[in-house]
């Protein structure tokens, strides 16, 4: 029953199939580049599993920007994370140790699409996590042998996930509440894009929620 | 150093993802709790949606991503499948960069 739930949702994540494979390639080139070694990067991939902070970590090791600072800029932007683990808390099961583990498949697509419905789906969260996590996991490893396989953005795969974020939101703007949130938190990130450290910004437009407070 | 690095981020980032399925789990949130998380849904959506579009070094950018995400806008109005959006926003992004 669990893994036909999984099943599905690998399959509702097949779409976006693509861009973990090729971004995971234009990391392990950058990570390369930024002296982690093969190994290094398909070990960042495996275990820290989350693009921007992997990018930006590789990227100021390159520049020679220090360590201090590549884990920094790393941790403030999956800060954002602990906000995501919280809404879905409730929906993975069993043991603590395998909560644990699961919930390592949490990355911005398997948690916003694993929402769609306007419930948390575990089915969709897994299966898209796991399907993500093995492209991103063999992408890095491929970039680091053979380079970029094709340059994401020459296809236009980041127009593509704003996109995607864009039409997830869509269906909760019914609702007068979440309209104004979304609209709070989409202000509070613009403002601060500019004048914040990377990663900031999502994680103060988190405070938009406190809407939800009001009666 | 690197290899500090790669240590630390990943302990912190798993640390982070596991918060609530570890530390909550399935307990029932207090009901003021609950209606701050129902709505945090929408809150980082949208935060996702500006940085992806805007998102720059420390700066907001103005670029064939706003093109694709204004297609992708469009056929979500058209209430076109998640796929196609993604695709029209792709393509209208990668024709503008070949112009």
């Amino acid at each position: 029953m669990e893994t036909s739930r999984i099943r599905d949702g690998v399959r509702a994540g097949l779409p976006l199939a693509l861009a973990p494979l090729l971004f995971g390639a234009s990391f392990g080139l950058l990570a390369i580049d930024g002296g982690m070694g093969r190994l290094g990067a398909v070990a960042m991939s495996a275990t820290t599993f989350a693009g921007s902070a992997q990018f930006a970590a590789a990227s100021i090791l390159r520049d020679g920007g220090g360590a201090l600072a590549a884990v920094v800029a790393a941790v403030l932007l999956n800060a954002r994370y602990v906000t995501f683990s919280l809404a879905v808390a409730s929906i993975f099961p069993g043991s603590r140790r395998r909560r644990f583990l699961e919930s390592q498949l949490i990355v911005d697509e398997s948690w916003a699409l694993a929402g769609r419905s306007g419930r948390f789906d575990y089915g969709v969260l897994a299966g898209v996590g796991i399907l993500l996590y093995v492209l991103w996991v063999g992408g890095t490893a491929l970039g680091t042998v053979a380079g970029d396989l094709l340059d994401p953005e020459a296809i236009g795969l980041d127009a593509a996930f704003a996109a995607l974020f864009l039409a997830l939101l869509a269906p909760y703007l019914r609702t007068r509440r979440a309209l104004v949130t979304a609209l709070v938190a989409g202000l509070i990130t613009l403002v601060l894009l500019p004048i914040a450290p990377p990663g900031l910004p999502i994680v103060a437009a988190s405070l938009a929620a406190l809407i939800g407070l009001r009666r | 150093m690197t290899w500090v690095v790669i240590c630390i981020v990943g302990a912190v980032t798993m640390a982070f993802k596991a918060t609530g399925p570890v530390l909550l789990g399935a307990r029932d949130l207090p009901p003021r709790v609950g209606a701050v998380v129902e709505v945090l849904a929408p809150a980082m959506l949208a935060a996702l949606v500006v940085t992806q579009t805007f998102g720059g070094d420390r700066e907001l950018v103005l670029d064939e991503r706003l093109a694709g995400v204004l297609v992708g806008a469009v056929a979500v109005r058209l209430r076109a499948p998640l796929v196609v959006v993604m695709i029209a926003a792709a393509v209208a992004a990668a024709l503008i960069r070949l112009l």
